[in-house]
């Protein structure tokens, strides 16, 4: 038996993507931009690509920029705008955000720019105030990430919409929260994704922009994506997403509950056998649907990550990106946790394909890996 | 004419009777090390030539890599025609500007000239063509080697090599390979004395993972460049630690941690018919290197335990790790064994005779046999 819990580092391609790829690449391979035949089949279905991609977001009166993955998006939506606007200016960013994200605004802040951080709350919410504060001081910038990729924070995507009201541009992560948490553009002028996160290939991602922000690409060349984005289409990438979105889709609006159920169930399962487990973050139901962080009190996260390697059971204790580093968590900790706690940390993250089989075997597992880890501590 | 790569040998020179054998073992291992480059590799009049290889500059790495060689020279062989070996000696010297000497060499004495004439008239036609040039016979810049032996062979730049004694003359060992700067040091130091060398490494799952292994697999590759192969014993560990952990006081848990590693070590080394151990060592570097440390966990062994690093500093010690290019690979922050239950407060003046009744509530025969007998072996080709 094998449980692959670590979805928020990347999912399986499913089979509609593979079978996407496979075909773009055997037969669909001409280049979008050339003017015969299979070349503007190929065009066509980039763009019916984009259309169907943007349409659970509601996008209509926005553009999609493919892109090689959400760091790319992200970098691009935030240096790509700032660049555009006129002298220094304020620029605001939770503290919990990914890389791609707080790098980018670690490099305005190097350009001279005022970056205001935003901290969060215990539960991972923002600082409201403090937004409103950097608001007040002329921002013209805020980014915010629609999912936690550590804690499954949610972010209440209308609120910020109402409290920015056109002071600033908004850009929104999404890559944790595409197709698993509901969004609307109406709430922002900037949104990334990524395929991986959605069982898609690697290598491709977007970000979608509302007409009328003005942006400076990072890449530049041959003006493919509006100028935004040169270099030849990734059409495999973009089939290859574009199927699995579909499928995604397809599952219909129960499916962000039944993911929901999953997830309560495993808690459910571990609290059983682990009765001191403790939730980091909000309350489960609060959080998005798929992704929980919890602590196994005086076990480090990496150790039990190694014991439930062994069982096939595979998860992390942070995100994938930062998880080599051997560092502990900066969401965590920004959230207010001691760094010696935060090291307990676990992710489990999940997808609509997972099983309850899986659910239950990881959950069983659990208990007696606890029991054994807690015996041997460090004194 | 050809060109050809010059190898001089370092201390084999100063074995008796059984040079032809250590010469042997030379010449095998230069075979191997040119194999991908296609080099003819003979031996003659103490003296070993590589020809036909595809790529100097390949050759040249590779030869000066290889234990037992003292220095390379990039050389000419002609024909033993006077003419020709000197104008193929002004061509060579055309680049260079500063002082040099001539030293003609003639071992056919059937050749015309003798070495003082040859040395003579190659160093004025040499410097007729290059004014850049000026001869200084005690301390040239630039040395120009004519001999004259079955061919004849010039050269001038010589390169040095990494020295040491033929790779496999100095017997079988076995290296405590943790994934720390130290211990691949450790191994190199011995195996440039021609040891044959295993590496065996603690894993202790769940406190150590995947990418622990994989970074010694990698530090052995970059050993086995030097040996071509080794065989690397991954001993699950955590048994031993947990055992230890619970029945041992804190204090000296990490030097009965050692004194199991080593009796484990021994067995796995008596495997792979080795002679000694060779640890990373460098004493007082911490608790466990002590002298009364040191003198606890070699008590449990009856081979040598070499430590050739025993009188570095650490910055002596990552120098060498540089050179060899282990040290990037031993940066990198995963946890290894020896970290796993770290005492806050260890001992670093042990009694050995304390050890006895402090490891008497373990059953050592049978954790050490359990260990022997399910680790892992696996063989680490060279990159």
């Amino acid at each position: 038996m094998l449980a692959y819990l670590d979805n928020s580092a990347t999912t399986q391609p499913c089979e509609a993507a593979i079978e996407a790829m496979t075909a773009c690449l055997r037969e669909g391979w001409h280049n979008p931009s050339s003017v015969y035949r299979p070349a503007v089949e190929a065009f066509r279905r980039v763009r019916e690509a984009r259309e169907n991609l943007l349409k659970p977001i509601r996008g209509a009166n926005c553009d999609l920029i493919f892109t090689s993955g959400g760091t790319e998006a992200n970098n691009l939506a935030i240096l790509g705008t700032v660049s555009r606007m006129r002298g220094r200016q304020t620029v605001a960013v939770s503290a919990v955000e990914h890389p791609s994200v707080s790098a980018a605004f670690e490099q305005l802040r190097d350009q001279g720019h005022d970056v205001r951080v935003i901290g969060v709350d215990m539960t991972g919410q923002p600082d409201w105030e403090a937004l409103e504060r950097a608001l007040n001081d002329g921002a013209s910038l805020v980014s915010m990430m629609q999912v936690n990729n550590e804690t499954g924070v949610k972010l209440d995507a209308e609120r910020l919409h109402k409290l920015v009201s056109g002071r600033a541009l908004i850009h929104v992560d999404g890559v944790q929260g595409y197709l698993r948490v509901p969004f609307d553009m109406k709430w922002a002028d900037l949104y990334s994704f990524s395929g991986h996160k959605l069982h898609g290939p690697k290598g491709i991602g977007g970000l979608v922009v509302k007409k009328g922000v003005k942006l400076s690409p990072r890449q530049i060349g041959g003006g493919q994506e509006n100028g935004l984005r040169s270099g030849t289409e990734n059409t495999p990438g973009i089939m290859g997403l574009n199927a699995a979105a579909l499928e995604l889709v397809k599952m219909g609006e129960d499916m962000p509950r039944e993911l929901m159920e999953k997830k309560l169930r495993l808690i459910e399962g571990i609290r059983r056998a682990v009765p001191d487990v403790v939730i980091h973050g909000p309350a489960p139901e609060d959080a998005a649907p798929h992704i929980v962080n919890l602590g196994f009190p005086n076990v480090r996260g990496e150790v039990m990550l190694h014991a439930l390697e062994a069982e096939n059971i595979y998860v992390s204790t942070g995100s994938a990106c930062s998880s080599k580093k051997l560092k502990v968590s900066s969401v965590l900790t920004a959230m207010g946790m001691a760094p010696a706690k935060a090291e307990w940390a676990v992710r489990f993250s999940l997808s609509p394909h997972t099983t309850e089989e899986e659910i239950d075997y990881a959950a069983g597992k659990i208990g007696n890996i606890y029991d054994t880890l807690k015996r041997f501590q460090r004194r | 004419m050809r060109h050809v790569l010059l190898v001089r040998y370092g201390e084999v020179f100063l074995k008796g009777a059984n040079r032809p054998h250590f010469l042997k073992v030379l010449t095998d291992n230069i075979k191997k090390a040119v194999k991908p480059l296609h080099g003819h590799v003979w031996l003659s009049d103490s003296r070993v030539y590589v020809s036909d290889f595809s790529d100097l500059d390949a050759c040249i790495d590779r030869v000066s890599k290889v234990f037992g060689v003292y220095s390379v020279s990039p050389a000419i062989e002609l024909n033993k025609d006077f003419e020709e070996i000197a104008a193929a000696c002004v061509e060579m010297m055309k680049p260079l500007s500063g002082t040099f000497k001539v030293f003609g060499k003639r071992s056919d004495k059937k050749f015309p000239m003798n070495s003082m004439e040859i040395g003579m008239e190659i160093g004025g036609r040499v410097l007729e063509a290059n004014p850049n040039l000026t001869v200084d016979v005690h301390k040239p810049q630039h040395r120009l080697m004519v001999e004259i032996r079955d061919m004849a062979y010039i050269c001038v730049e010589e390169i040095k090599a990494v020295g040491g004694m033929p790779m496999g003359t100095g017997g079988k060992a076995a290296l405590l390979l943790s994934g720390g700067i130290d211990s691949p040091v450790a191994g190199y130091q011995l195996m440039k004395r021609g040891v044959r060398l295993c590496a065996i490494h603690f894993q202790s799952p769940p406190y150590t993972g995947e990418l622990a292994k994989d970074k010694v697999l990698q530090l052995a590759k970059k050993l086995a460049y030097y040996s071509g192969g080794m065989r690397v014993y991954m001993v699950p560990f955590t048994k031993c630690q947990l055992e230890i952990h619970e029945k041992c006081p804190d204090e000296l848990g990490t030097l009965i941690t050692r004194r199991f590693m080593m009796r484990i070590a021994e067995k796995l080394a008596k495997d792979f018919g080795a002679l000694a151990l060779i640890t990373g060592e460098s004493l007082g570097q911490v608790a466990s290197q002590t002298m009364e440390a040191l003198t606890c966990t070699d008590a449990v062994v009856d081979m040598p335990v070499f430590r050739p690093l025993i009188g570095l500093d650490k910055t002596e010690i990552m120098d060498i790790a540089v050179k060899i290019d282990t040290y990037d690979t031993s940066i990198l922050p995963y946890e290894d064994c020896c970290t796993v239950f770290t005492p806050r407060h260890p001992v670093t003046r042990p009694k050995l005779a304390d050890m006895p009744k402090v490891e008497e509530k373990l059953d050592t025969e049978a954790l050490v046999a359990e260990a022997v007998e399910n680790t892992e072996v696996l063989i680490v080709e060279p990159e």
